[in-house]
């Protein structure tokens, strides 16, 4: 494959020695990307792939010969078909961006500008570097939305980004990189934030027009079975340094180093221990209706039963309502109709008529760790705070106890004098779930918990999780788009869909095999590590 | 207020056109509380109209008498609906030193005023949007901070101090200028622009460093969003970045912070009014208020009350219609 891309054209990107920088808060410069070596040839596309901080993005921006605030290109060259990015003037590397070399953004929602229309940011490239003038460029994205199958292709352009739904979005962007036809567009990630059913669609149509228009292009991603369907050669990044590369078909069959078997052998987890039975429901959700004030219904007639000691996995792309369930059963925001039971007794719709026994029964982990930490209290006090208000522990007590679930979440006991800010992802999740576990609840709903966090980082959580509910005998009530998650954590399972149940019951009665379509289409729109995958699903239609 | 709007767009008025007239409605409203303030605050004012005007000759005969005259021994309640009456048909009233109406005292006032503080806008808002443009372009650069440094400068002596060192300069030792700026009604508009032009630049002095640094702070918060950087990745240059990318998004604060300025400009100005001895509505607010005259006292409250909340209602609806998530609803 890799001798094919050759001969499709010569070297159009060679990067030798890159050395990138960025300024630590104490101003010295500290080095990010170690001397890494990249060579591109024209119609090719190379996958970069790792984890966060592997330096991916910060690779991709320099082959425009960009770098972003706070950090510098130090050493090294970046050669574009003869001219040197890294030594280059404003000037000329401006003359470059945009004609012919683009960039498409991870979040196509906040990399339109709000204030613009879709085909007035798309012609505004041809325009200014004097490709295209307004007319052309104009019939020419209208006729490259038809090509990205977007839905009518000669009016969607005039809408506002807000007025367009994401995967829509993120089409749109891939046509505006396209606009000025370049050699070399460079993909950040533009799949993550989507929806798994989305996300094929927008894949194909990335696949397609790269083709067609024999585009070189450089694939960011984390996610191992999207780069086997998009990428020629893979190249794997840990820490700013190169790890391994090879032609994709080879990197997924045999990865040679320690480190990208790591990331392969993610997907195989499989929960540990048999769940106790389904006999006594702790938490039942029972014909919950919801809305927000006076607009369109989020929850329909939803019930959820949670046993004792068994994780239930509530699934569902974005609009499922599966987040505002979690509110509905927190309390935050009573449902229009239907109960929630707790150990058969009921609870109050509203968090101002729960006692505190109520409260501190259901507590919730949150997707961003990040902010639902306050980043000027302590660990010790961040995990401490519930243990003197539900528990009534005193001080020593809680030194003592924050000691203990610090070592069971796996964390140093030093860490309870640190910050928030002084912790990676990972950690902080931990901390979010020592948190939820010092009021000694029954249940947990954990929100997304690990959609913020890398491969390898989810796993350990993942695994802790599950550890804790073996030995504390928690019922988790698991909130997930991702069916990775859910294969490898559930008990139960319940696909959501537009506010309804689509189906639900045990993991294997729901999921294998299939009973509903839709419950189908969700796992057959799941990536596979195979790079023939994507092709074979699209021929299959 | 999005589920107002909401509500608006099925209902199918555009959501701007229902929240221009909900604003307008409240609008009325704090003006009805204001009239209330204004007419009790000043019915509180210790002195006598009439008592001020006879002086010692005055026997309490003369003085009751004149008190009857005016309507001034009616209760107060019944005082101020006859006055807000008066007002909601357009009547005025009649100003109590001389038997004028007030529509007629205003009326040339009132258009000095607002020609000055459209003199001194038209000057001071483009060229402190353009300050701030500059600065954001070339932000922490010794240009950055000659702005800065100028803009607060001005800012920071008094006005009147301004006006007078303007005065000494360009009136007494150039002679470029008079020092008076006197108008009346029929001065010739290139005149006019001419006597009233070192009032306007004192006014631009004083109220350009607000807008200009408001412009700068706003299209710097918006820097950091990504479609700048998206902007920047389509090899846009710089200053369209600026002012194609980031302005249009960072429109609501500078219109509010150039509304609360032009208002100013409206109402804060009698101190520079009385430096150039203009003949505008600061002056006769403080004029009256020296001869208790309190009808006119009361109008020229109104009447700035009443700019306040138009100007900032404007402001309202303008960052609306620049935000088109507003503008064009789903």
């Amino acid at each position: 494959m890799m001798d094919d891309s050759r001969a499709r054209g010569g070297l159009l990107l060679e990067i030798r020695g890159l050395k990138i920088e960025a300024r630590t808060s104490e101003g010295a410069w500290n080095e990010i990307v170690h001397g890494v070596d990249l060579d591109l040839h024209r119609g090719e596309i190379l996958g970069l792939i790792g984890e966060s901080g592997a330096g991916k993005s910060t690779i991709g921006l320099a082959a425009m010969g960009f770098a972003r605030e706070g950090c510098r290109i130090a050493g090294g060259s970046i050669r574009f078909d003869g001219t040197d990015l890294a030594t280059a003037s404003e000037a000329v590397k401006r003359h470059l961006r945009g004609a012919r070399i683009a960039y498409v953004a991870q979040s196509a929602a906040a990399a339109f500008n709000p204030a613009h229309r879709l085909i007035d940011q798309y012609a505004e490239g041809p325009i200014r570097h004097g490709v295209k003038s307004k007319a052309e460029a104009y019939a020419d994205a209208k006729a490259l939305y038809a090509r990205m199958q977007l839905p009518t292709p000669n009016e969607i352009g005039f809408r506002y980004p807000h007025q367009v739904s994401g995967g829509q979005l993120q089409r749109a962007m891939t046509a505006m990189a396209m606009a000025c036809r370049p050699d070399l567009i460079i993909f950040d990630e533009p799949t993550t934030a989507l929806d798994v059913t989305t996300q094929i669609e927008v894949l194909a149509s990335i696949k397609d027009i790269v083709r067609q228009f024999q585009t070189a292009a450089i694939y960011i991603t984390h996610d191992l079975a999207v780069v086997a369907q998009m990428a020629d050669r893979i190249k794997v990044l840990q820490y700013g340094r190169e790890v391994e590369e090879a032609p994709a078909a080879t990197m997924m069959a045999s990865p040679r180093e320690a480190y990208t078997r790591s990331l392969w052998a993610v997907r195989h987890m499989e929960k540990p221990l048999a769940p106790p039975p389904a006999l006594d429901p702790v938490l039942s959700v029972q014909h919950v209706t919801a809305a927000y004030g006076q607009g369109v219904t989020v929850l329909d007639d939803v019930s959820v039963d949670l046993h004792r000691g068994r994780t239930v996995a509530v699934v569902g792309e974005s609009g499922s309502g599966k987040s505002t369930l979690a509110r509905v059963i927190a309390g935050l925001l009573p449902p229009g109709q239907g109960h929630v039971l707790i150990d058969g007794g009921p609870l109050s719709p509203t968090l101002a008529g729960r006692t505190r026994e109520d409260r501190q029964r259901i507590q919730m982990i949150y997707q961003m760790a990040d902010t639902a930490l306050n980043p000027r209290q302590k660990i010790r006090d961040i995990i401490g705070r519930p243990m003197q208000f539900y528990l009534g522990l005193d001080r020593a007590a809680v030194t003592a106890k924050v000691g203990e679930m610090l070592e069971m979440i796996e964390l140093p006991k030093a860490f309870a004098d640190r910050y928030p800010g002084e912790l990676s992802g990972g950690q902080k999740q931990r901390i979010g779930i020592a948190r939820a576990l010092a009021a000694e609840p029954e249940v947990v709903i954990c929100d997304e918990v690990t959609s913020a966090l890398d491969q390898l980082v989810a796993e350990g959580i993942l695994k802790l999780l599950m550890r804790l509910q073996a030995e504390m005998k928690l019922s988790y009530l698991f909130i997930t788009h991702e069916l990775a998650t859910v294969k490898a954590i559930a008990d139960d399972v319940v696909v959501m869909r537009h506010g309804k149940v689509v189906d639900s019951g045990t993991k294997a009665d729901v999921l294998f095999p299939p009973r509903k379509d839709y419950t189908r289409t969700l796992l057959n729109s799941v990536p596979e590590m195979d790079t023939r995958w994507l092709d074979r699903l699209l021929a299959a239609r | 207020m999005s589920e107002r709007i909401e509500g608006a767009a099925r209902a199918g008025v555009h959501p701007v056109v229902a929240m221009v007239a909900r604003r307008l409605a409240i609008g009325f409203v704090t003006l009805f509380m204001v009239s209330l303030i204004i007419f009790f605050g000043v019915e509180l004012l210790p002195g006598d109209f009439a008592a001020a005007v006879l002086g010692k000759s005055g026997t309490p005969e003369t003085v009751a008498a004149l008190r009857g005259r005016l309507g001034l021994d009616l209760p107060a309640h019944i005082r101020y609906l006859h006055w807000l009456g008066g007002m909601l048909q357009g009547d005025l009233g009649t100003s109590l030193s001389g038997d004028i109406r007030i529509a007629d005292v205003l009326g040339g006032r009132l258009f000095n005023t607002f020609f000055l503080a459209a003199y001194a806008a038209v000057i001071a808002v483009p060229l402190a949007v353009s300050l701030g443009i500059v600065a954001a372009l070339y932000r922490n650069s010794v240009l950055d901070r000659a702005i800065n440094i100028s803009t607060l400068g001005a800012i920071s002596f008094p006005e009147f101090f301004v006006a007078y060192v303007l005065v000494l300069v360009f009136a007494i030792q150039l002679g470029w200028f008079p020092s008076f700026s006197q108008v009346s009604l029929d001065t010739p508009l290139g005149e006019r622009l001419y006597v009233c032009l070192l009032p306007a630049v004192t006014l631009t002095m004083v109220t350009t460093a607000h807008m200009m640094r408001m412009t700068r702070a706003a299209i710097i918060n918006v820097l950091s969003t990504p479609y700048i950087e998206m902007a920047r990745l389509k090899g846009i240059a710089p200053w369209r970045v600026i002012v194609q990318h980031a302005l249009p998004n960072a429109l609501a604060p500078i219109i509010n912070v150039i509304a609360v300025n032009i208002a100013y400009l409206i109402v804060g100005v009698v101190l520079v009014e009385v430096v150039f001895v203009y003949p505008g509505l600061g002056q006769l607010l403080v004029d009256s208020v020296s001869k208790r005259d309190l009808p006119v006292v009361q109008v020229a409250s109104m009447i700035f009350a009443a700019t306040y909340i138009l100007l900032n209602l404007l402001a309202d609806v303008l960052s609306i219609v620049s935000n088109p998530r507003l503008l064009h609803p789903r």
